[in-house]
């Protein structure tokens, strides 16, 4: 028997009924309680009030950090003070495998031009040249990134001119850099953009070499946490379809540089890189899909997708027997687990992608989420890709450059006609398109945008979830209240939860957290005719 | 080799952490404090992320939330929103306002703007404002920590009036130390019959305990109140060589109010310890509690029926200068030879304070470090060949590569639990350390003997 939910609307009017009035409104537009049935518009993707405690990075964390922190031939340097760039080294957990031993595989250092106070005063452009030059003195790699730091918009250094001059001198490396400053845009989804576009702007499309393969993609938006990219790459691999590159988890230079010799892209974290799949359709002609490796019912869903996409028999054949292989271990894991995990609430705050990609996996073990919302996340993430004409351009997003992308005259190739390709929407395979989160949640479940440390108590006390995700910030207040956090950025150094095998490693680990037994000894012997009541009088108003 | 200067334009793994974090880390000693970074929200949402990894603790820092046209017109009115929003949801005491790269190179004034803010809003009932200066190109997390220390004592002490000094209470700067230090430092001083200010206290709010009740700030730290009191104890006792003579906490309370000042290095080891102790005995004028001379006595037993595992081992150290000059005082007491004595910060002076601290070192076996990053680290680790390396975690790779164990202490511990319950001051601290060397040393021999010894 399912348990039914609490009303959502007077825990969202409890919350509101704290703020004054001006704040109130603005948060009652990004909490919305959920109906499936109706189009519902949820305010998102918009500066978070100063003072309010937010789960959000900035566009430097999105952009170094995110998009091209997994890709291991790059040097990445980081200019500025040395913060940014010692708080940004190998936090993520992305996982790399270089070739061999002997191969090139920078992740593991953290370069940072280390900004001082003459820098500040007189200039960054000097050290930073330096700095590359002996950076490639040291290591001779095929691309350096450069990351540019408040300071460095500010101050005026050219980060862009900087490794335009730095390309010649060097002759045979990439140099390129990214206006990631951390006060562009609201949050990290600035710097996503910002990457896609310098990623798209100076390395794909410069090899032409086409890869052995029948089938072959990219996977867009998967990075490889806690080796989610190696579980996905055995599937392509046992199924038959070649991966060219993976933008940007276990990634390389080269495999961006080949990447637009790919059939189809499939997209992963809609967020993150959407702008990516989109540019490359214009110019090169592939076509984008959706996918999600997130769940067992979802990775299957996914294969059969791509198998479908590519009209062929033996592809479709193979994917199903790799499916019925893998699903056993699925199935009697749930059969195991499942009796102690139904029926059980979760809450879902992460990213732009993963709030939705692991309700799935929730529900695989009878578990429900009752709430959801990201951390970065815009319209179309939430409501799907047929509200984009309606959204506002506002200033910050406005900063962020917009590329005017053509289709290349040599390397442009259809690869499905446009009826085809219409006939796969048509069967609802989300081409070019995503339906958005909440299209895929309950009646009166309730959806917020950029939660805030005070809504995120609010919803514990009045909801009292068996598990809340999240991510480290928010991992050891949630926990104070005596709910365990899952976090779903560093999978809480476990991993990897994606595919089939992910799918079980996730089961358990679920299984694990809301069936431990510590919470009951939080109350010792003596005290425990008192039952302990969380209570959150937290807030009495914001502006 | 002993290098002391840098000689390279790019950082390669750094080994120190920004300004701002050390006055986040300072802030949460303090009672009722809740910090705003004057910048992007990118700063504390960096800042609390890492804080948290290392302490496992709610961290809460607010954020002024910089976007492109407060960075163009200035950050004043996103801190007056910012400061309204905190007061309303937390209702502090304090509110601590440190700067980052960004405000300061656009130059807010931000004392300016809390004035305004103060004049503005006049009739509410309003926190503690105290403001620190600490721009990321400008030193390191340690420089940021005790600007932080500093600019509170210096917002509220000297007030003026006829103060009578209280005789058995001390103020204690400690430091960067770990919660369990502080928490020691505190059971230390009491037991001499001395009350004490602790500056800052971050012992409960950054290793607490659960709650049945949710607290928007966690309990514990020391109140502005009581430092408001400092300039009437009876002597302030400052952790920290490289402190002495500089405008410190305690200096200001010296010149201000004078209060009698004892600087000495962080009590790590017995003769560190030792110096303590006295310096306590001789504030207190009592003799040195009989429990403390029974842990003093079994280290010094410890230290002799372990010499022979230890005796001319070496070592490599790196962290907060003062931190490293604690840790090569108390191995180079126990025939440890710290071969690389090596920090990310750069006083100017930590190779002069060092082998003055520790006259048993000389040059020609230590290598002195200043303004390292791991490259250099690892360089030198390779020449020199130590036994043991001692630090923050950030050092595992290079134990990893080079198969040379490392002991972790300090600031950053996030591939381990408990960082912030390593004891590392007194001799209760120097016992657990010295157990750890010394078995650290045991296990590789034994691991690494075909013969596979169960007797070590």
């Amino acid at each position: 028997m399912s348990k039914k939910l609490k009303d959502a609307s007077t825990i969202k009017e409890e919350i509101l009924k704290q703020y004054p009035p001006k704040v109130a409104r603005k948060r009652s537009n990004a909490i919305v309680v959920n109906d499936p049935a109706i189009d519902q518009e949820i305010l998102s993707n918009v500066r978070t009030i100063p003072g309010i405690i937010t789960q959000r990075g900035c566009s430097y964390a999105g952009c170094k950090g995110v998009v091209l922190g997994p890709t291991r031939d790059i040097i990445n340097i980081t200019h500025g003070p040395i913060g940014c760039g010692f708080y940004s080294w190998l936090t993520r957990r992305n996982q790399t495998k270089p070739e061999t031993e002997d191969s090139e595989n920078y992740m593991p250092y953290c370069f940072s031009t280390d900004m001082q106070d003459d820098n500040i005063v007189f200039g960054g452009e000097k050290k930073l040249k330096a700095a590359i030059r002996e950076a490639y003195d040291l290591f001779h790699p095929k691309g350096i990134a450069i990351f540019s730091t408040c300071p460095v918009g500010l101050i005026g250094d050219d980060v862009h001119a900087v490794a335009r001059d730095m390309k010649e001198e060097l002759g045979d490396c990439n140099v390129f850099g990214f206006s990631c400053e951390g006060y562009k845009g609201v949050s990290q989804s600035a710097g996503h953009h910002i990457a896609n576009n310098q990623i798209f702007k100076h390395v794909v499309g410069r090899d032409n070499t086409v890869k052995e393969g029948k089938f072959k993609i990219n996977l867009l938006g998967e990075y490889n946490i806690g080796g989610d990219g190696f579980v996905i790459d055995e599937l392509f691999a046992k199924c038959g379809i070649t991966v060219i590159s993976t933008f940007s988890g276990n990634s390389t230079l080269g495999a961006f540089e080949r990447s637009h010799t790919a059939d189809l892209n499939l997209v992963m974290c809609h967020r993150s890189i959407n702008y990516m799949a989109e540019m490359m359709e214009t110019k090169y002609g592939i076509p984008w899909m959706k996918i999600n490796f997130i769940g067992a019912k979802e990775t299957a869903k996914s294969l059969r997708k791509i198998a479908q996409y590519f009209e062929d028999k033996e592809l479709i054949e193979t994917v199903e027997k790799v499916i019925a292989e893998e699903i056993q271990a699925v199935e009697e894991t749930i059969k195991e687990i499942r009796p102690r995990t139904e029926n059980k609430l979760a809450m879902i705050f992460v990213g732009g992608s993963r709030a939705h990609h692991y309700q799935g996996l929730f529900s695989e073990l009878g578990m429900k989420t009752v709430s959801a919302g990201y951390e970065f996340g815009h319209r179309d993430d939430y409501e799907g890709r047929k509200v984009i004409p309606d959204i506002k351009v506002d200033a910050d997003s406005r900063n962020i450059e917009e590329l005017d992308v053509e289709k290349d005259p040599e390397l442009y190739k259809e690869r499905k006609s446009a009826a085809d390709l219409k006939k796969l929407s048509d069967k609802g395979f989300e081409i070019a398109d995503y339906i958005g989160m909440m299209p895929d949640m309950e009646k009166d479940t309730l959806v917020i945008d950029d939660i805030s440390q005070y809504e995120t108590e609010k919803l514990i006390e009045y909801y009292k979830p068996d598990v809340f995700c999240a991510g480290i910030k928010e991992k050891y207040a949630v926990q104070k209240m005596g709910i365990p956090l899952k976090q779903l950025h560093s999978y809480d150094y476990g991993g990897p939860y994606a595919g089939f095998k992910g799918a079980v490693n996730f089961y358990k680990d679920i299984d694990m957290m809301v069936n431990t037994s510590i919470w009951g000894l939080i109350k010792a012997p003596w005290e425990k005719e008192k039952q302990p009541e969380i209570s959150a009088n937290f807030v009495s108003g914001a502006v | 080799m002993n290098k002391t200067e840098k000689k390279h334009e790019v950082t390669q793994n750094a080994c120190k952490l920004c300004t701002p974090l050390g006055a986040c880390l300072a802030l949460k000693g303090i009672k009722g404090a809740i910090t705003l970074l004057h910048g992007s929200q990118g700063c504390s949402t960096y800042i609390r992320r890492y804080m948290i990894s290392h302490f496992r603790e709610p961290i809460d820092i607010a954020s002024s939330n910089f976007s492109e046209d407060t960075a163009i017109f200035g950050g004043n009115s996103n801190l007056k929103t910012a400061l309204t929003n905190i007061i309303k949801q937390y209702n502090p005491e304090v509110i601590g306002i440190p700067t980052t790269c960004l405000s300061e190179t656009i130059g807010d004034d931000v004392n300016m703007i809390i004035k305004e803010y103060i004049s503005e809003n006049e009739d509410e009932n309003l926190p503690e404002f105290i403001t620190v200066s600490t721009p990321s190109y400008k030193g390191t997390h340690i420089d940021g920590f005790h600007e932080t220390v500093r600019s509170v004592v210096s917002a509220v002490s000297g007030h003026p009036g006829e103060k009578s000094v209280n005789n058995s209470r001390i103020n204690i700067f400690p430091g960067m130390v770990s919660a369990e230090d502080i928490r020691h430092l505190k059971e230390i001083i009491s037991d001499f019959g001395l009350d004490y200010i602790m500056l800052p206290d971050y012992s409960e709010t950054l290793d607490g305990q659960l709650w049945t009740d949710y607290k928007n700030i966690p309990e514990g730290g020391t109140s502005i109140d009581k430092i408001r009191e400092m300039d009437s104890s009876a002597a302030s006792v400052e952790f920290g060589k490289s402190l002495d003579g500089t405008e410190s906490a305690s200096r200001i309370l010296s010149e201000r109010s004078a209060v009698n000042t004892f600087n000495t290095g962080l009590p790590i080891g017995i003769n560190e310890t030792d110096k303590f102790m006295n310096i306590l005995s001789e504030i207190s004028g009592r003799g040195i509690p009989e429990k403390y001379l029974s842990e003093r006595g079994r280290l010094i037993d410890a230290y002799a029926d372990a010499h022979k595992y230890i005796f001319g081992v070496k070592a490599a150290l790196y962290g907060e200068e003062d931190l490293v000059i604690g840790l090569a005082s108390f191995l180079s007491e126990i025939g440890i030879i710290p071969v690389l004595c090596a920090s990310g910060g750069n006083s100017g002076r930590f190779s002069e304070i060092l082998f003055k601290a520790v006259p048993d070192l000389s040059p020609d076996e230590t290598s002195v470090y200043s303004d390292a990053d791991f490259s250099d680290i690892e360089e030198q680790i390779k020449f020199l060949k130590p036994d043991l390396i001692i630090g923050n975690s950030k050092g595992y790779s290079i134990s990893r590569s080079t198969d040379i164990p490392l002991i972790r202490t300090g600031f950053p511990i996030h591939d381990r639990i408990g960082g912030q319950r390593i004891l590392h001051l007194g001799y209760r601290g120097a016992q657990q350390l010295f157990d750890k060397a010394v078995n650290s040393v045991i296990e590789k021999r034994q691991d690494s003997s075909p013969v596979g010894y169960s007797y070590m």
